[in-house]
């Protein structure tokens, strides 16, 4: 199937890896050799098999919708890369010319 | 005195802390004390906090002291994987995304060993984000294999393992997607057991495959690994897939060990080419002594197996993908590239170009592919239709048999760097391990000597129905009372000394 390092590129664009030149070039063969590796799921015949989405049959839980306490907001923001104003601090999210 | 501290089980240590005859704090210092002595050579932690531990220890001597019940383990220092998250502790992952980030709070088995007062000594190391199979794609540096300071531990778990086998703690933790709880014990001559999948809870364990991922116990005997299967096991409200039923008796199939009777299935598909002969030869005569013990062994086909590796390497990156996807440099861990001109999106691209390493970046861009239009049907639609098939491989096996077995490992550990820059090779380890996270059953491995020609430890695999839990500890506690009584001693005893103080 080859992937071509501009392939891995658009890849790494939808995951938001910014990923370099040489990244590109040293991933490509290999994320190429793993496809190729994991195709072999296509040689089983598995028209009318259902898929597993989970290894064990769920069913959904419901709990009484009870208020519990919540983490503390200086416990949670304590985390955080930037903090203002007892909020998450974030870079701008609309592009220049929105 | 020290020694015999650190050679002693868990359950002999908690027996002495209940009655008396040694405080929780002496077993705990002992512990602290081997730590600072063989850490240099081994790494297996990422972080230790002496002070906290001995608190902790100095608790539980104070609840004796007033005559408080104490709990089974009470007392007893634990080594606990880092992907597990702890309050006033770093959980790193083993990734410089997550680097000094302090969780506000506690994972449910966290918090179940703390409740039932074992004595945690601090975090151990593994593969970022619990992805590979030798500790080498830690951001931390790999832990070296105390029966080979130039080998593997295992991974991911390889920091837990390793904790075990250089004596710096009884009992730790570790996660299993795809075998990171077994195959490290099978690399290092310990004891790993993954539950059924839903047996012990997930919350607040930072997810890799979430189908996929299982907490279990770590251990030097398998007594030991059941006394601590019964602490952290059980119904979670907090985890939605938590199976909410009685814990099996792991404990009882410890101190049983009987398989007289007992059916047990060997798997064609798991020996052959691509398997040492040494893995071959400690596993045949464990079959042959699992027969003298009364079980009645039969060969098993299961043939989906073969193709339980590439459904894996596609349903465990598809969710990993979309898992860690929560890194994003917003709420918690690195931020790169904040420099008031690029956008949200920009910098957590440069963030996660900078925080995540080689083998995230690849299963994060595989899973990426798989998800994509076009190519979802071909490649994830397919695997989950050979999960099922596996699953239906599975039950097949046990209408016939009690438990299935196999090599946990198809080699013993390889040379440090062996394997580093050559991903499919790396995958071929976990080719034992990864059929049981698919079809969520339990699952464990167990030391059953030493491969002849590199004196290197083998693990033997047992895998038994799911919720049947039990059988694993009672083939495994047949196998180490044989094997102990065959030896002289357990298989730990011959580990070569390690060197003390600073690596040359």
């Amino acid at each position: 199937m080859a992937l071509t390092p501009d392939d891995v590129a658009g890849l790494a664009r939808l995951a938001r890896i910014e990923l370099t030149a040489d990244e590109l070039a040293h991933l490509a063969p290999q994320l190429d050799v793993i496809l190729e590796s994991v195709a072999r799921v296509s040689e089983v015949a598995a028209d009318d098999i259902p898929p597993t989405s989970h290894a064990l049959p769920l069913t959904n839980v419901f709990r009484p919708d009870v208020v519990r306490p919540s983490l503390a907001r200086e416990d949670v923001l304590a985390g955080a890369p930037a903090a203002e104003q007892d909020r998450f601090r974030v870079p701008r999210i609309l592009g220049e010319e929105a | 005195m020290s020694a015999e501290i650190l050679h002693a089980t868990a359950a002999e240590l908690a027996g002495r802390i209940a009655s008396g005859e040694q405080s929780a704090v002496e077993v705990t210092q002992a512990h602290l004390d081997r730590i600072e002595a063989v850490e240099a050579s081994v790494h297996a932690f990422l972080h230790v906090d002496g002070a906290r531990a001995l608190d902790a220890a100095a608790a539980v001597d104070a609840k004796r002291g007033r005559g408080e019940p104490l709990g089974p383990l009470a007392g007893v220092p634990l080594a606990l994987k880092d992907v597990l998250t702890m309050t006033g502790a770093p959980t790193t992952c083993g990734s410089k995304i997550l680097q000094g980030w302090v969780p506000p709070y506690n994972a449910t088995v966290t918090q179940r060993l703390l409740d039932a007062d074992l004595v945690i000594l601090g975090k151990t190391n593994l593969d970022e984000f619990a992805m590979g199979s030798s500790t080498e794609n830690s951001a931390y540096g790999p832990t070296h294999n105390p029966w080979d300071l130039d080998r593997i531990p295992g991974g991911s778990g390889g920091g837990s393992a390793a904790a075990l086998a250089a004596f710096e703690a009884p009992l730790s933790i570790g996660t299993d997607t795809g075998g990171s709880i077994r195959q490290p014990a099978s690399v290092t001559g310990t004891v790993g057991v993954k539950p059924t999948y839903g047996g012990t809870s997930r919350y607040g364990l930072v997810a890799l495959a979430s189908s996929l991922d299982q907490p279990g116990p770590c251990a030097r005997t398998v007594l030991d690994a059941a006394l601590l299967h019964a602490v952290i096991a059980g119904h979670d409200p907090r985890d939605s897939t938590s199976i909410d039923a009685p814990v099996p008796d792991v404990v009882g199939a410890a101190r049983s060990g009987d398989v007289a009777g007992m059916r047990i299935g060997v798997v064609k598909e798991l020996s052959g080419e691509g398997y040492a002969p040494g893995v071959e030869q400690r596993f045949a005569e464990s079959v042959e002594l699992l027969s003298s013990l009364g079980a009645e062994i039969v060969e098993v086909s299961c043939p989906h197996f073969v193709y339980a590796m590439p459904a894996y390497y596609l349903i465990l990156p598809s969710e990993c993908s979309s898992n860690l996807a929560k890194f994003d440099a917003m709420r918690f861990g690195l931020r790169t590239g904040d420099d008031g001109t690029l956008s949200a999106e920009e910098v957590m691209a440069a963030t996660r170009e900078a925080g995540f390493g080689d083998e995230v970046k690849r299963r994060i861009i595989i899973g990426t592919y798989a998800l994509s239009s076009g190519y979802y049907d071909a490649y994830y639609g397919q695997a989950q239709k050979v999960r099922t098939l596996i699953s239906r491989d599975f039950e097949a096996a046990f209408a016939q048999t009690d438990v299935l077995i196999s090599p946990s490992t198809p080699t013993t550990a390889f040379r440090l760097g062996e394997k580093v820059d050559d991903p499919l090779a790396m995958y071929m380890n976990d080719l034992c391990t990864i059929p049981s996270n698919l079809a969520g059953n339990a699952s464990a491995s167990f030391p059953v000597g030493l491969a002849p020609e590199d004196g290197l430890p083998v693990g033997l695999q047992v895998m038994a129905p799911p919720l049947a839990d039990d059988r694993l500890y009672r083939v495994g506690a047949a196998l180490e009372r044989a094997l102990t009584a065959q030896w002289g001693g357990a298989l730990l005893d011959r580990i070569p000394a390690l060197p003390e103080g600073a690596r040359a």
